[in-house]
C-alpha cells in the first residue's frame, strides 16, 4: 500500500493549465509534479544537475578559448580523415553524431513498445540502442588514439593553443563516460524486460520495489540526455 | 475567491481519487503513448539538421553566418529531442518550467565569463606580448 502511494501518480490530469496551473501545482501542501512518478521526476532533476556540470565544462572551454592569445587549432582539420584517398573534414564526428541520433530514435521507439507491453520488441530496440552507444564509444576511442598518436596532450598539441587538449579530453571524456554508463544501464534494463520482470511486477534486487515499464522511459530520458549533450558539444567544440 | 471555494469543495473528490488509485495501480499501464510515425519523423529531421550543421563546416562558411547557423541547428535539434523524444511537450508546465528554466539562467554565467575572458585576454596582450 505504502509503495503504491509512492509510485502511483494519484492525481487526475484534469487540472488548471498555463501559468495559473504552475501556481496551483506548486502551492499548498502537496506534491508539485502531479502526473509524474517519483522515479521520472528524480531522473529529470538528476539530468538538470548534469546539465549544470556540462554547462560548466563548456563554459570553461569558452573562457579558455576566448582568453588565449594563441590561435585555437582548426578543429575542421584536426578531426579530418582520409577515406578512400579523399580528405574529408570532420567526417568521423559526423558519423558519430548520426550513430548517436539513431540510438536516440531506437530508444524512443523502445519506450513506445514498452508501454504497449511488447517485451521482445522493447528489449530488441533497447539492445540496438546499446549497440549504437557501444559503436559511438569505440569510435571515440579511435578518435582519442588518433589524437594522442598525433601528439595531443592535456598540456599541449602541435597546432596551437595548449588548452585545446585539456578541453578536448575533459569534455569528450566525460561525455563518453556518460555513454558507457548508459550502455550498461540499457543492457541491465533490457535483460529485465526480456525476462518479463515488468509484466509480473517482480521486485528489484536492490530497492525491492516492484518494476514497471516506466523504467524504460526513465532509461530513455537518460539516454536522450546523452544525445542532447552531444548536440551541444558538436556545435560548440567541434563546429565553432 | 473562486479559488477558495474550490479548495473547500476540493478534499472529498481528490480523497476518493486517492483511494481509487491505491486500489488499482493500473495508472502505470498508460504512460506516454504516441504513434511510432511521430518518432520516425523527428528522427528524420534530426538527421537533416545534423547534415546541415555538418555541411556548414564542409563548405567552410565563416563569420557570423557560421555561428548563427550552427546555433540555429543546435537549438532546433535540442528542442526536438527534449520536446518529442523526452516527452516534455506532453508534461505539465510545472515540470517543464522547473527543468527547462534553470539551464536558461546559465546564460547569465556565460555573460559574466565572456566579460571576464575579454579582460584576461586584454591583460595578456598588454603584459605578455610586450615581454617577448
Amino acid at each position: 500500500m505504502a509503495e503504491t502511494a509512492l509510485t502511483a501518480t494519484g492525481e487526475s490530469s484534469a487540472r488548471i493549465a498555463g501559468w495559473r496551473g504552475i501556481a496551483a501545482d506548486w502551492s499548498s501542501d502537496q506534491r508539485a509534479f502531479k502526473n509524474v512518478s517519483w522515479g521520472k521526476a528524480m531522473m529529470w532533476i538528476f539530468l538538470l544537475s548534469d546539465t549544470f556540470i556540462f554547462s560548466c565544462f563548456l563554459l570553461s572551454y569558452m573562457t579558455t578559448r576566448m582568453s588565449t592569445t594563441v590561435p585555437w587549432p582548426d578543429t575542421s582539420e584536426v578531426f579530418a580523415l582520409d577515406i578512400g584517398g579523399k580528405h574529408i573534414p570532420m567526417i568521423l564526428i559526423a558519423i558519430m553524431t548520426f550513430v548517436l541520433i539513431s540510438s536516440s530514435g531506437t530508444m524512443a521507439m523502445a519506450v513506445n513498445f514498452g508501454y504497449r507491453r511488447d517485451r521482445v520488441k522493447t528489449a530488441a530496440l533497447m539492445l540496438a540502442t546499446a549497440a549504437f552507444g557501444a559503436t559511438f564509444v569505440s569510435m571515440q576511442g579511435f578518435e582519442w588514439t588518433k589524437l594522442i598518436m598525433e601528439g595531443v596532450r592535456p598540456w599541449g598539441n602541435p597546432w596551437g593553443a595548449e588548452q585545446f587538449g585539456s578541453c578536448f579530453f575533459l569534455i569528450t571524456g566525460f561525455h563518453g563516460t556518460h555513454v558507457t554508463i548508459g550502455v550498461i544501464f540499457l543492457i541491465a534494463i533490457a535483460r529485465k524486460v526480456l525476462r518479463g520482470d515488468f509484466d509480473v511486477e517482480r521486485r528489484g534486487f536492490f530497492t525491492s520495489r516492484k518494476g514497471y515499464y516506466e523504467i524504460v522511459e526513465i532509461t530513455g530520458l537518460y539516454w536522450h540526455f546523452v544525445d542532447l549533450v552531444w548536440v551541444f558539444i558538436f556545435a560548440f567544440f567541434y563546429l565553432w | 475567491m473562486t479559488n477558495a471555494a474550490v479548495h473547500v469543495e476540493g478534499p472529498q473528490p481528490s480523497l476518493q481519487a486517492h483511494v481509487h488509485d491505491a486500489a488499482a495501480p493500473a495508472a502505470h499501464a498508460k504512460g506516454q503513448q504516441h504513434p511510432i510515425k511521430l518518432y520516425l519523423v523527428v528522427w528524420g529531421w534530426l538527421f537533416v539538421l545534423s547534415t546541415c550543421s555538418f555541411l556548414v563546416d564542409y563548405f567552410g562558411i565563416q563569420g557570423n553566418l557560421r555561428w548563427s547557423l550552427i546555433v540555429l541547428f543546435m537549438v532546433l535539434k535540442a528542442g526536438l529531442i527534449v520536446a518529442v523524444f523526452m516527452h516534455m511537450a506532453w508534461e505539465r508546465l510545472a515540470l517543464a518550467y522547473a527543468i527547462l528554466l534553470p539551464p536558461v539562467l546559465v546564460l547569465v554565467f556565460v555573460t559574466i565569463m565572456v566579460l571576464e575572458s575579454d579582460y584576461t585576454r586584454l591583460i595578456r596582450l598588454l603584459f605578455f606580448a610586450s615581454s617577448t
